[in-house]
């Protein structure tokens, strides 16, 4: 199966710029950055076929997980200021392009 | 085609994905997620153009870029918590998600009267 | 509210021209990585030939840690400036950490079950750099998972510790790091250049320290205030005057 390997190579590869794509393009940011982390870990699977075994657990602990956690919860907090100053009626930070 | 030269050219993509998402998205936190995405594709150029010169039969790029490149995850990682940071109490102080230069009906208020004070006393004292 | 396929952020006219442009980019850099050489030596060579007399076994923990060892003090320094960049940002805003979060079952036993496991996983990580993937930034990275874990579900709280023992293991890797390069230079080299044969000992000192702190910084970082002082983070007080 070692000659198939190209094949696993072009569906990762079109995936990340797919997925990429979808990120720029999606319809609230809590989709973005969902797709984010999982783009993060796409990133991580690319590390592990470059033989780069390192960057791959730095990428999956820090590039998927840590900032993956800080949008998150950057989103919550934005949210919640938001809600209590009452202007639930402006557009949140999800309705922003 | 190699595959490390398959990798640095889908690194070249992303980098061209971002910035366009950089450029034209006025959401400030999209533009961050934008900046991240671009980050990571110049970390691919970088080690599979190491791994190219090497040749797929290695069993490990060269280990220099690899060294940078994880220096890079770390750095952006740190520079990404900062940049949320800084849309955070942009957001406390001025009660806008986007910059006021990049769209004016997005509902950019006047500044609340607790920062415009807090600007007033800056100067002399520095008991903040 | 406006509805986002309704509203469109630039004019036509210059989403094709930042279109254009970022294709444009984009060619010129593939132009450029297909006329880079295709194959060379690099520097897997010289790594090789230096590799007996770094002290560790694994190339990429050599050069991060032995040849290279200035660019990850640095980033260490990168870490700690980024703290202070958090705190001079002064953050604040009136609610807690975990705010109207129901109490979750699932959260506290996922923590009781996890959190014990990434402790010795990142402890195994930090070993194992020397010879296997691994080192200083993916076992701070573990344990920085782990304590966001913590702060996640309530079970370490703010102001558990003192402000001097989080000052301390944020600072820790930079003192550390900086302290083995002074003692370089007292031992009779340049900055970071290791003495003959001691060089594993200096390695594993310099990665501990810096993993450390590589988690107390993530953790400080996801947290956005000071663990140590429960009053940080206030934006008005009663009068509405900025503090």
């Amino acid at each position: 199966m070692a000659t198939m390997i190209w094949v696993f190579d072009i569906v990762l590869g079109l995936g990340l710029l797919g997925l990429a794509w979808a990120i720029v393009n999606a319809r609230n940011i809590y989709q973005a950055v969902v797709m984010f982390i999982v783009f993060g870990l796409l990133i991580a699977l690319s590390w592990a076929r470059l033989q780069a075994t390192d960057i791959a657990l730095a990428e999956a602990a820090i590039g998927a997980g840590i900032t993956g956690a800080l949008f998150l919860s950057t989103i919550g907090r934005i949210r919640a200021i938001q809600r209590d100053r009452g202007e639930d009626e402006k557009p949140g930070i999800e309705e922003i392009p | 085609m190699n595959t490390a030269l398959f990798y640095a050219l889908i690194g070249a993509g992303l980098i061209g994905m971002g910035l366009q998402s950089l450029v034209l998205t006025p959401n400030i936190m999209r533009k961050i997620i934008a900046l991240n995405i671009m980050g990571n594709g110049v970390f691919l150029i970088l080690v599979s153009t190491s791994k190219r010169l090497l040749g797929m039969a290695h069993p490990e790029p060269d280990p220099v870029p690899q060294a940078m490149v994880l220096t890079g995850v770390v750095v952006a990682v740190s520079a990404t918590a900062l940049a949320l940071a800084l849309l955070r109490r942009y957001y406390e102080a001025t009660g806008n998600l986007v910059l006021p230069e990049d769209s004016p009906e997005w509902g950019i208020e006047e500044m609340p009267p607790a920062m415009a004070s807090y600007l007033e006393n800056v100067d002399d004292d520095d008991e903040h | 509210m406006l509805d986002e396929r309704d509203y469109r952020f630039a004019s036509t006219g210059t989403r094709w021209l930042v279109t254009a442009g970022a294709f444009v980019f984009t060619g010129a850099l593939a132009w450029a990585i297909l006329s880079l050489p295709s194959e060379g030596p690099g520097l897997q060579g010289e790594v090789e030939s230096r590799l007996a007399e770094s002290g560790v076994d694994s190339r990429v923990t050599a050069v991060l840690l032995n040849f290279r060892a200035y660019d990850t003090f640095l980033e260490v320094v990168v870490l700690l400036v980024a703290i202070m960049g958090l705190r001079a940002i002064r953050l604040g805003s009136e609610e807690s950490l975990v705010k109207e979060t129901e109490f979750s079952p699932l959260l506290l036993e996922f923590v009781r079950f996890l959190v014990p496991i990434m402790i010795i996983l990142s402890g195994y990580l930090l070993w194992a750099g020397s010879k296997y993937p691994g080192g200083a930034f993916q076992a701070g990275a573990v344990l920085g998972a782990a304590g966001v874990l913590l702060l996640l579900s309530e079970r370490f709280r703010v102001g558990s510790i003192g402000p001097l023992m989080e000052r301390g293991l944020l600072a820790l890797g930079v003192v550390v790091f900086g302290l083995a390069g002074l003692l370089c230079i007292a031992w009779g080299g340049v900055f970071l250049e290791y003495p003959e044969g001691s060089a594993k000992a200096f390695i594993i000192a310099i990665e501990s320290a810096a993993a450390i702190s590589i988690a107390a910084t993530f953790v400080v970082l996801f947290a956005g205030r000071s663990l140590s002082d429960p009053n940080d983070a206030v934006l008005h007080d009663e009068s509405g005057r900025h503090r």
